[in-house]
C-alpha cells in the first residue's frame, strides 16, 4: 500500500500530541505567522496562496487566493473573515477532527488570512451541535491571546486581530456562505442573492471572506513551505494539495484519511478503508457528501480530484465518501437523503421548498409500495424543475440523489412500482393524503 | 430577570459584535442553557436588550431546530437518522431506546428525564450509529452501549462513554 505524507493530520497523529499551544509550537507552530508579519506584504501572501493552487475545501472548490484577491484594498470600513465550521454535509466529519485535535493550526491560518485581506475581526461559525469543538477552540483562542498571537499589536507588529467563536443552532443551510452571514447577523439563515458577493458586500455589508476550516488549516503549511511545494502535490495544475477524505458506510475501516488529491476511489475504499465490511460487493458510492450524485463500481478507478470526478458526472464536494454494499435499495437510499434535504430546505425559494416536499412524498409512496406507474415521470419532472431555479446551490444538490439513482438504478424504482400495482386491489382508488 | 443574573456573560457576548442583533443566537443559547428551553419571557428580555421586537426574535428562533419552545426532558437523546448512520444501523438504535425507555421519537419519559428525537446528520458519519445527548456525542453504538449510557445518565447524570476530542481512525501504534 502506498503511503502519503500527511500535512494537516501529521501533528495530531503523533503519540501524546494534545493540540495545546505548547505542543503546536513544538512542531513549528506559529512560525508562518511570524514570517508573514516580519517579511511579507499582504499582496505577497495572496500571491503565494494563488501560486499554491489551494481551492476551497468546503465543497465548491473556489481558488482561495483568488477569493482573497477580490477583497477591495481601499474599503473605508472594516473587513471580516468568517471561518465556516458549520460542517453539516452528510458524510463529512473532517473539520470536527481538525478543530478538536489541532485547533491552533486553523487559528494560525486564520490570523494569516486576516493579515492578507486586512481584517481585524474574524468569526468562527461553528455548528451548534459541536459544543466540544467550540469549547476546545475557545480555550485555544485564550492561549493564543495570552501568547500574543491574537489581540492588540500581535507579535509587536502593530496589527490587531480578534477571533471569536459563534455557535449556530442546527441549520444545514448556514453552511452556505451568504446564509452563514445572515445567521451571524442574528437572522434566519436564508441565502442572499448573488451578486453582490461577500467579497464586497458580506458581513454587515462589508467585504468578507468565508473560508472552510480545512482551507484555513492549510495556510500555515503553504507559507512555511511555499506555493510551489503545495502546487506540486496531488493532481496539478487544478487539484493541488492533500484532502482529508471522510470514509463512511459499509466499509471495514471508516474514518478520516488524508491523501494527495488524485488517488483513486479504489485506493481509498479498499487500501485505506480495508474494503467492504462484509462479503457483499460494492454497489454504489457517494463521492463528495450528500450533495454529490451517486457513482457505481464502474467509477472506482476515477481519480479523486475536482476535474476527474466532475467528468464522471459527480463532484468531489466536501470529500465525504459513503460506500453502499450490494443489497442496499437505492430508492431507500435516495429517500433517506431526500428526507434530509426536505428537512433542511430553508424555505426561501418555492421550487426548493415545495419541490423537496413533493419529492419526499413521491419517494415515500414508491418505497411503501403504493407507487403509481406515472411516479417515475413525476420524479423526472420535479428534478428538472428545481435546479437552477433557486437562490443558492441547495436546489441543485437536493435533486442529485434522485437524478443519479434514476440514472443508474431506474429498474429498482420500476420494480417497486410494479409490485405496488400487483399487490394493490384492482379498480379501487387508493386515497392519497398530503400534508 | 434571566439576563440580569448573567450580566458579565451578556456584556462579553455583546462586545464581540459591532451590530447588536448578531448577539441573538448566543443569547438564545444562553437562555436555553439556563432554562432548558427558550421561554416567551426570555425572548422578550432578549428583544429588549438587542433593540428588537419580540416578533423579530421569535421569527429567528423558529428557524433553528436546536431551540425548544417548550420544556423537554433533562437528557435530550438525539439519534442521527441520515443515510450514513442509517447504513450502519441507526434505525435499530431508535428501537433499542424505545424498548428500554418506552418512548417513541418526540416523546418524553414520565419522570421527565429523557426526550427522544431523531435528527439529521450530526457530523459523525464514520463512527455511526451515534446519538447526541445534550452537549455530548456517543458513537459506535451497540444495544449494550446504549443501555449503559442510559443507565449511567439516570444514575450519575453523566456517562464516561462520551466521545472526547475526535480522531478516527486512531493512528496505529508504531
Amino acid at each position: 500500500m502506498a503511503t502519503y505524507e500527511k500535512i494537516l493530520l501529521k501533528n495530531m497523529e503523533q503519540p501524546g500530541y494534545t493540540g495545546s499551544l505548547a505542543d503546536y509550537e513544538g512542531t513549528g507552530g506559529y512560525r508562518a505567522l511570524r514570517t508573514v508579519l516580519r517579511d511579507m506584504q499582504p499582496d505577497q501572501v495572496i500571491e503565494v496562496v494563488k501560486k499554491s493552487g489551494l481551492r476551497g475545501r468546503g465543497g465548491a472548490g473556489f481558488p482561495t487566493g483568488v477569493k482573497w484577491g477580490f477583497i477591495p484594498k481601499n474599503h473605508p470600513g472594516p473587513k471580516y473573515l468568517c471561518c465556516n465550521a458549520d460542517e453539516s454535509e452528510p458524510g463529512t466529519f473532517k473539520d470536527r477532527q481538525l478543530m478538536e485535535r489541532d485547533p491552533h493550526q486553523m487559528l494560525e491560518g486564520m490570523a494569516i488570512t486576516c493579515f492578507a485581506i486586512g481584517a481585524q475581526t474574524a468569526y468562527i461559525y461553528i455548528r451548534g451541535e459541536f459544543r466540544l469543538g467550540a469549547k476546545i477552540l475557545e480555550q485555544a483562542i485564550q492561549e493564543a491571546y495570552a501568547a500574543g498571537y491574537l489581540g492588540v499589536n500581535i507579535l509587536g507588529s502593530g496589527l490587531t486581530i480578534n477571533i471569536y467563536v459563534h455557535l449556530g443552532a442546527g441549520a444545514y443551510i448556514c453552511g452556505e456562505e451568504t446564509a452563514l452571514l445572515e445567521s451571524l447577523e442574528g437572522k434566519r439563515g436564508m441565502p442572499r442573492f448573488k451578486p453582490p458577493f461577500p467579497a464586497t458586500h458580506g458581513l454587515y455589508q462589508n467585504p468578507t471572506v468565508v473560508n472552510n476550516v480545512e482551507t484555513m488549516a492549510n495556510i500555515p503549511h503553504i507559507i512555511n513551505r511555499g506555493g510551489e511545494w503545495y502546487a506540486s502535490i496531488g493532481s496539478p495544475p487544478k487539484s493541488c494539495g492533500t484532502r482529508v477524505f471522510c470514509l463512511s458506510g459499509h466499509v471495514k475501516r471508516p474514518g478520516n484519511y488524508e491523501t494527495p488529491m488524485g488517488i483513486t476511489f479504489r485506493e481509498l475504499i479498499y487500501d485505506l478503508g480495508g474494503g467492504m465490511r462484509s462479503d457483499k460487493p460494492l454497489k454504489a458510492f457517494i463521492p463528495g457528501g450528500a450533495s454529490a450524485p451517486f457513482l457505481t463500481p464502474d467509477h472506482l478507478d476515477v481519480k479523486m480530484d475536482f476535474e476527474s470526478v466532475a467528468l464522471a458526472g459527480s463532484m468531489l464536494g466536501s470529500g465525504g465518501v459513503t460506500v453502499m454494499e450490494e443489497g442496499t435499495n437505492m430508492v431507500w437510499a435516495a429517500l433517506r437523503l431526500m428526507e434530509f434535504f426536505y428537512h433542511e430546505s430553508c424555505g426561501k425559494c418555492t421550487p426548493c421548498r415545495e419541490g423537496t416536499s413533493w419529492l419526499v412524498q413521491t419517494l415515500q409512496r414508491i418505497w411503501n409500495k403504493r407507487g403509481r406507474p406515472e411516479d417515475v415521470g413525476v420524479l423526472d419532472e420535479l428534478c428538472g424543475n428545481i435546479p437552477g431555479r433557486t437562490v443558492c446551490a441547495f436546489g441543485d444538490a437536493a435533486v442529485s440523489p434522485i437524478v443519479s439513482t434514476l440514472l443508474h438504478w431506474r429498474g429498482e424504482y420500476e420494480a417497486l412500482i410494479r409490485e405496488a400495482q400487483e399487490t394493490m386491489p384492482r379498480n379501487k382508488e387508493i386515497p392519497v393524503f398530503t400534508s | 430577570m434571566l439576563l440580569d443574573r448573567f450580566k458579565n456573560e451578556v456584556e462579553a457576548i455583546l462586545s464581540r459584535y459591532p451590530v447588536k442583533r448578531s448577539a441573538l443566537l448566543p443569547l438564545l443559547n444562553l437562555a436555553q442553557r439556563e432554562e432548558g428551553f427558550v421561554s416567551e419571557s426570555a425572548m422578550k428580555e432578549i428583544a429588549k436588550v438587542l433593540d428588537l421586537t419580540p416578533a423579530q426574535v421569535f421569527e429567528t428562533v423558529t428557524f433553528y431546530t436546536m431551540f425548544h419552545l417548550k420544556p423537554i426532558g433533562k437528557f435530550h437523546l438525539q439519534v442521527c437518522k441520515s443515510l450514513m448512520c442509517a447504513l450502519v444501523g441507526s434505525d435499530e438504535v431508535v428501537v433499542w431506546i424505545q424498548k428500554k425507555l418506552g418512548i417513541a421519537p418526540g416523546q418524553t419519559t414520565a419522570d421527565n428525564l429523557f426526550t427522544l428525537s431523531v435528527v439529521e446528520c450530526l457530523g459523525s458519519c464514520g463512527t455511526g450509529p451515534m446519538m447526541q445527548v445534550n452537549d455530548d456525542y456517543y458513537e459506535q453504538l451497540s444495544e449494550e452501549k446504549v443501555g449503559r449510557v442510559l443507565d449511567d445518565l439516570k444514575r450519575d447524570g453523566t456517562c464516561s462513554l462520551k466521545t472526547g476530542p475526535f480522531m478516527y481512525p486512531q493512528p496505529l501504534a508504531k
